[in-house]
């Protein structure tokens, strides 16, 4: 979903052909996670087929013809107004940290193990990005800032629960309890 | 003398405030030109271990080993010595003499160390310097912002070459891109020099710039053993 826009927001400063487009995107978006080539040319095809951009074949000497995509006026509309829209809110609160507390607790396991080793392993890849960050450009800065930030919402969600241990332990025992009846 | 390649270690360590247990059997151990961090929530004791392993408290029970010697059996000149000479501190706030100069502040503890004034003073400019802050020399750190006044800290703790820079939430009173600076620096300052580092956080940010943490719940420590991450 994103990639076709970004793929437009390349096609926005200028015509280009398919290698052209994988060699920007991965240059501006996506150096840790390029764009195949399969991906370049499924997610042009589908911009084609909704009319957000436009082909036309330019003559190669002694080579096969190229492709040289354009961006439409419908593909520029669709693509400023995605800009303008925020973003839908993570949705999704049954987290899986969530469920294996839960279950560690309806198993009689110890769901603090579970969650301190979750959190050894949320901080050593907080390590990894900021090691990373600090050797890389400011858009890798930038996307490894957004990844830590993510993490360390997780991890203060960790040590609140471990800190809410004994009282949900209490209440999810009741509850099967009286579910049980 | 023992020697078993750490330069820090603390075993079994307890302390009590009153009837209040701070402390209930801590222990850690750390390399020299290691970057520690001793996480956890407050009140878990982290500060009074981050104490206890400096020599500024004397725990119950328990050992404190420094380079190879026992440094809660050594009295309180001898410790103080120490602190001043092998170690350097980075707190939260309210360490610098707001009245003085950045240079004032910086090359106060090379005066205490005897070190000449000349020197003192050609000491502390270049730290300044390689904390970002030349031309702020002459400024007294009350006229400072915090972020400045940190890395100010920072400069006095190191300019002493201490073999163990110990940081108590050293940007808990900054924002986000200010703590950051602070921490780039402190981590490549202590790098270059190889200084071993003990720093006290609940920033797993701040956490995520040492080379492995250790965690306080309830005034003992846990070390997470590495576990295989489910793909």
């Amino acid at each position: 979903m994103s990639a076709s826009y970004a793929l437009l927001g390349i096609l926005g400063r200028q015509p280009s052909y398919g290698y052209e487009l994988k060699r920007d995107y991965d240059f501006f978006y996506g150096r840790d996670k390029p764009l195949l080539f399969g991906q370049v040319y499924a997610t042009l095809s589908r911009l084609l087929r909704d009319k957000k951009i436009s082909t036309q074949a330019t003559e190669q000497s002694g080579g096969p013809e190229r492709k040289l995509y354009a961006i439409t006026e419908m593909g520029r509309t669709g693509l400023e107004s995605w800009l303008a829209t925020p973003e839908k809110l993570h949705p999704n609160t049954q987290t899986v940290l969530f469920i294996k507390v839960v279950t560690a607790i309806l198993l009689d396991k110890a769901p603090d193990e579970y969650l301190d080793a979750q959190r050894a392993a949320h901080l050593e890849r907080m390590r990894e990005l900021t090691a990373l960050r600090r050797k890389g450009d400011l858009a890798q800065l930038l996307q490894a800032d957004y990844a830590l930030f993510h993490l360390e919402a997780d991890l203060r969600w960790i040590d609140l629960t471990v800190a809410r241990l004994q009282t949900l332990t209490k209440e999810i025992r009741m509850r099967g309890v009286a579910y049980e009846g | 003398m023992k020697d078993n390649g750490y330069i820090l270690e603390a075993r079994e360590l307890t302390k009590s405030f009153g009837l209040t247990p701070a402390l209930r059997g801590a222990s850690l151990e750390i390399r020299q030109g290691e970057i520690l961090a001793i996480m956890g929530p407050s009140g878990s004791g982290k500060s009074t271990l981050l104490h206890c392993l400096a020599g500024i408290f004397k725990p119950d029970s328990g050992e404190v080993w420094y380079d190879g010697q026992r440094l809660d059996q050594l009295d309180e000149t001898k410790r103080t010595e120490l602190r001043r000479t092998a170690f350097g501190f980075v707190f939260q706030f309210g360490q610098l003499v707001p009245e003085l100069s950045a240079a004032d502040n910086v090359a106060l503890p090379l005066l205490l160390n005897r070190v000449g004034r000349k020197e003192a003073y050609e000491k502390a400019v270049s730290w300044l310097k390689r904390l970002g802050l030349d031309g702020l020399e002459a400024r007294r750190t009350g006229e400072l912002s915090g972020g400045e006044a940190q890395r100010v800290a920072l400069a006095r703790a190191l300019v002493t070459h201490p073999r163990v820079l110990f940081a108590d939430e050293p940007t808990g009173s900054l924002d986000s891109l200010s703590g950051e600076k602070v921490m780039d620096l402190l981590v490549d300052g202590a790098r270059e020099e190889g200084t071993t580092v003990v720093l006290v956080t609940h920033d797993p940010r701040v956490a995520a710039y040492a080379d492995r943490e250790v965690m306080v719940r309830d005034g003992k420590t846990s070390t997470q053993p590495k576990t295989e991450v489910a793909q």
